[in-house]
Parts: C-alpha cells; sequence; structure tokens
C-alpha cells in the first residue's frame, strides 16, 4: 500500500512508543497514571471537553517543556474549577503538579515549564466544583530527556 | 551551594475592575529532582519549591502542589480579576521548609 511519509513517520513513532513502554521498571506505566487520574476524579473516568491542554509536539529538551492548561468555565458560583492535575505517563513518576483555581483566578487557565523523560503523554484533568471531571491528553515527542540520567 | 533562591514577579500596576490581569512569576530554584546521581553514582536528594501560592489582599488566587517533574526555575503564569486596589503576596515553600515570598501592589479602578 503506497504512504506517504506523514504515515511512515506515524508509524515509526507509533512503533516506537510501544517498544518504549516494554521497558516498565525504570518509569510508571499507563495503568498506574490511570490509576491517579481515577483517584483525581473520584473513581471515574473523566469526560473529553471543557479543558484544552496545550504542549509542543516536538519539545527539544525535555528539561523545560512548556504546557498550558485552560478549562472554559464562569468561574463563578455554579461554574467553578477547583484544581487540575497534571500527569506525566512516562516519567518516573507522573505527577507533575496540581493547580488549584478560585473565583478571583478570572480565568481557570495557567501556564507552566515541565521536564519529560522521554517521549509520552501527557495528561491534564480538570475537576469542576459541581465533581465532574475533564480530560485533555497531548503527545510530547522528546529528543533530549529531562530526568538528569 | 545555590545561591538564595530570586523571585521575579511581573504584574501590571494596574488594571479596570473586571478586567483579566495577567500574572507571570518565577523563582531561581535548582528542583533537584531526586532522579540525578553524583559522580560516585549515588542519588542527589530530592529538594524542591513544593508548593506555590498567590493571594490578593489576603484571599487565595491561585496557587500550586508542585512536584519534581517541574522544570528548574519553576514558572508559573495565571491571571486575577479584581474589584479593588491592593497588593498580591507571593509565597513559595521549599521541601526543607524554607518560605520565600515577594509582593506587588496593584490600582484597581
Amino acid at each position: 500500500m503506497k504512504m506517504n511519509r506523514r504515515q511512515v513517520l506515524g508509524l515509526t513513532a507509533g512503533i516506537a512508543l510501544v517498544s518504549a513502554t516494554g521497558t516498565r521498571f525504570a518509569f510508571a506505566d499507563a495503568p498506574a497514571t490511570e490509576k491517579m487520574i481515577m483517584d483525581f476524579a473520584g473513581g471515574k473516568m473523566p469526560a473529553t471537553g471543557k479543558i484544552t491542554l496545550t504542549a509542543p509536539e516536538i519539545a527539544e529538551n525535555g528539561n523545560t517543556v512548556p504546557i498550558s492548561v485552560a478549562v472554559e468555565s464562569a468561574m463563578t458560583d455554579g461554574d467553578m474549577v477547583q484544581s487540575v492535575l497534571i500527569l506525566a505517563e512516562g516519567n518516573p513518576n507522573p505527577d507533575v503538579a496540581t493547580f488549584h483555581f478560585t473565583a478571583l483566578s478570572g480565568t481557570a487557565a495557567a501556564t507552566t515549564r515541565m521536564r519529560l523523560a522521554k517521549t509520552q503523554n501527557v495528561i491534564a484533568i480538570a475537576k469542576m466544583a459541581d465533581g465532574s471531571v475533564f480530560m485533555d491528553k497531548k503527545e510530547v515527542k522528546v529528543t533530549i530527556g529531562g530526568c538528569g540520567g | 551551594m545555590a545561591a538564595k533562591p530570586k523571585p521575579r514577579i511581573k504584574v501590571p500596576k494596574e488594571a479596570k475592575v473586571g478586567e483579566l490581569v495577567t500574572i507571570k512569576t518565577l523563582i531561581s530554584h535548582e528542583m533537584e529532582s531526586g532522579q540525578r546521581k553524583d559522580k560516585e553514582g549515588n542519588l542527589i536528594p530530592r529538594k524542591i519549591i513544593n508548593k506555590f501560592a498567590c493571594d490578593f489582599n489576603g484571599a487565595p488566587v491561585f496557587s500550586c502542589d508542585i512536584d519534581p517533574a517541574i522544570s528548574a526555575n519553576p514558572y508559573f503564569e495565571f491571571s486575577a480579576k479584581l474589584t479593588e486596589s491592593g497588593a498580591f503576596t507571593f509565597t513559595w515553600t521549599d521541601d526543607d521548609g524554607s518560605v520565600y515570598t515577594d509582593e506587588q501592589k496593584i490600582t484597581v479602578s
């Protein structure tokens, strides 16, 4: 079958990702991360929507990768974001940060810089005041890993 | 070994009531993750800023629980929506118990 360059690159990245997740002992794996998501979400898998995670497709330097989150919310009584949890599925520990917002925040949006040990998914989960939970996920390719190893 | 952590804040000096104000914060800190090894192969112990908080006139605006995956010289950008003039206070807490603070006034009209 005829494949264009983009498809070949995508397939190669997919194969690399699958074989990378085989080396489990040094890095957190997807099931461990999934448990953290469920714990934060109160025992259920979050829905998609409302939250947008922005991260570069390719991070030249895994030591400092800029990421942003934004959650659609009026940030007033009845429509408020409580916290946003950021996880890195393939880091030695998936926890990255938890942002806490208030009505004074104005918007439930924040930017920071994080470390990525290798190519992996970054996950952001928003917990609303009414208990509903939303999630976004982005794959970031890392050329130089950022865990100092 | 590291110099004393130095905060750097960027906040406008003025804003209108209800206007979204963008706040950029930085503090110099190595954020030793606990993953690195020294020349002898021993793990260098973790030492990071583990919490950042921004208050306005004593009320919380934004805060962050920080894990070792946040980069050195932790940077946080967020917003505030104010209805009165006053002062932001910024607090960074180190694993070793040290607390670093900074303050910035703003006129809201």
